[in-house]
């Protein structure tokens, strides 16, 4: 492992910061450590940086040591992150005490000294990472920390600078060493987003769906999405405008198809417990409203997600979406039987003409539509279904105009998951990118997926697999007219 | 529905070639009041069908005196930016329908959401 080197500003003109992205930030979202930090990736970048890291620690770490250009952008960052939890500027570190006491004193003391001055407050505070300390070892710790030529005066109510003494006790809880494997020390500078998972938690919000997304990972998607004040973003399989929220939050303005007649309008049967029908209010300006946001609305269409709808030119700067999978919500698009002879005869209607509308081709029309209709440097985040023991790397779909970001897997059951995908426009959309996917074999593999939804129910009882099937055949002679109709649960 | 969706649809019945702009069929048309955001509306214009803009809000009374072509530096121009703020976000049909200016198709528009689908079968 590396210690100090390049931590130094002499050789990098970017600052070193700690950052605290706790490993169950969140529960289910990949446990790859370079996935986590995905979002500070995305963010980074937003603001015009560029994600370095310093140290590769443990792969549970909750570490991470990077560079950042400078203290304003760090706090940017932090205005924005649901996964971080709070950031530091490095002081030093090490594996032990002498080291950690040799790499602070090598730390420049032209940084230091400003928060180091007599009329001054500070304090020092502890966190030790898979391991409990007594108060008395706390005190002891803080203690050794005096060889800092701090002239200040101690507050622990109202502390002008924090420093914080960080250690890591490895990846187990149960079999923590005596001492911590490494130690940091730095300047508190702020904290992330994480109380927005609460505050926007889909438990307090006024219309929701039965997918309707987890707070916190919407939180996620809109900063992968780099979505920044004065945005148009569209989200194409809306429901009931969960992927909004957070943007708004974020100031970008908002609108959204659904191709449900009654999520739209937000009639029909409530999602929630102990409530039959869905009351007047509960449509997605409705809770834009309750959260101070309705003037980011822009409208929202009860539309056919594979129809051309919007005028040519790209008009949006993000697309967040989650594609209904045909799992808790059914894939529908509208159609007629007529269409498939229709079909024969122009063969340049690449969409195949099916009542349902297959997985495969949903995600074929949404990499088309982002290739089209996003600016460039716009970017498409979404849920990928996949079935896990036959995923492979080439199964994510592709196209000539998007360039694959990231790719986090989040577990749905022991063979299924689901994969957050995210790309970016890097140029322009031509004509002859249209049907790129169909002439080139790389963009073949992920039509696999149009069975996710058997292998899905394939892990369950026969009976169940029965119903489902026989649902199925339902759904599709119910699909003649999808106006007026209601979701399946 | 606002006038900035608006300026974005088009017409998708099968055969049309252009589609845009649809014609607008008013039955309640409703004026909410929306924040200013100088930096988003001058974000949005070069993205705009700026005749069919200005040719919609007149149809439906609230042309605010736009001018027909677009002139150059209303990054600048305050009075205008918040009349075409005013024309894109705050202008919003309740009821009414989109109509294909081609095909003749219409689109309802009930308590301000467009109905986008088509029955194929009528197409």
């Amino acid at each position: 492992m590396e210690r100090g080197g390049c931590c130094t500003p002499l050789c990098s003109p970017a600052l070193t910061f700690i950052v605290v992205v706790p490993y169950r930030s969140f529960i289910h979202l990949s446990v790859q450590i370079h996935k986590r930090h995905q979002e500070i990736h995305s963010l980074i970048s937003l603001y015009g940086g560029t994600f370095s890291k310093v140290q590769d620690t443990h792969e549970n770490s909750p570490f991470c040591v990077l560079n950042i250009p400078s203290e304003e952008l760090s706090r940017k960052i932090m205005k924005r992150t649901v996964c971080a939890k709070s950031l530091f500027e490095l002081w030093g570190h090490g594996k032990n005490l002498a080291e950690l006491q040799q790499s602070v004193q090598s730390y420049p003391l032209e940084r230091m000294a400003p928060y180091l001055q007599p009329n001054s407050t500070y304090k020092i505070s502890i966190h030790s990472f898979n391991k409990t300390l007594t108060q008395k070892e706390k005190l002891v710790k803080i203690d050794a920390m005096e060889f800092i030529p701090f002239k200040g005066r101690v507050s622990l109510q109202n502390a002008e600078h924090i420093f914080y003494l960080l250690e890591d006790y490895g990846p187990d809880p149960n079999t923590a060493p005596d001492l911590p494997l490494h130690i940091y020390f730095g300047r508190w500078i702020a904290d992330g987003q994480r109380e927005l998972i609460n505050s926007y938690s889909v438990k307090k919000r006024h219309f929701i769906g039965n997918t309707s997304m987890d707070a916190g990972l919407s939180f996620i998607m809109a900063n992968h999405a780099r979505v920044k004040p004065n945005d148009l973003v569209f989200d194409p399989f809306v429901g009931t405008g969960g992927l909004l929220l957070p943007c708004a939050h974020f100031g970008a303005y908002v609108c959204g198809t659904e191709i449900d007649y009654n999520t739209a309008h937000g009639r029909g049967k409530a999602s929630r417990m102990n409530q039959k029908w869905r009351g007047p209010d509960e449509n997605i300006r409705a809770n834009l409203r309750q959260y101070g946001l309705e003037k980011y609305y822009i409208d929202i269409l009860v539309s056919d997600a594979s129809k051309p709808i919007w005028r040519k030119g790209p008009l949006f700067d993000a697309i967040i979406t989650d594609p209904p999978y045909g799992i808790r919500e059914s894939t529908r698009k509208t159609g007629t039987q007529k269409e498939i002879i229709k079909t024969e005869q122009y063969p340049e209607s690449h969409v195949p003409v099916q009542l349902n509308y297959h997985l495969s081709d949903i995600f074929l029309d949404l990499l088309n539509f982002a290739a089209e209709f996003l600016v460039v440097g716009g970017r498409l985040v979404y849920w990928l279904p996949v079935y896990r023991p036959e995923y492979t790397e080439e199964a994510v779909p592709r196209h000539p105009c998007l360039k694959l970001i990231s790719n986090c897997e989040q577990m749905l059951s022991s063979h299924t998951s689901r994969r957050l995908i995210t790309m970016e426009k890097v140029k322009e959309f031509e004509k002859q990118d249209q049907h790129a996917h169909l002439m080139d074999e790389q963009y073949l593999p992920y039509q696999g997926h149009n069975s996710f939804r058997e292998k899905y129910f394939s892990g369950l009882t026969k009976r169940i697999a029965r119903e489902e099937k026989a649902r199925t055949g339902e759904n599709s002679a119910g699909c003649r007219s999808t106006q007026h109709k209601a979701t399946k649960p | 529905m606002k006038l900035l969706t608006h300026n974005m649809l088009r017409s998708h019945v099968t055969g049309v070639t252009r589609g845009f702009p649809l014609i607008i069929r008013a039955d309640e048309v409703k004026v909410n009041s929306v924040d200013f955001n100088r930096e988003f509306v001058s974000r949005m214009i070069p993205k705009l069908e700026w005749e069919a803009l200005v040719e919609t809000a007149e149809s439906l009374g609230h042309g605010s005196g736009l001018p027909r072509e677009l002139l150059s530096g209303y990054e600048n121009d305050e009075e205008f930016l918040k009349k075409v703020h005013h024309v894109l976000l705050e202008v919003e049909i309740i009821e009414g329908a989109l109509k294909c200016p081609e095909s003749g198709t219409e689109f309802p528009i009930t308590r301000g959401i467009p109905n986008m689908l088509i029955n194929e079968e009528e197409s």
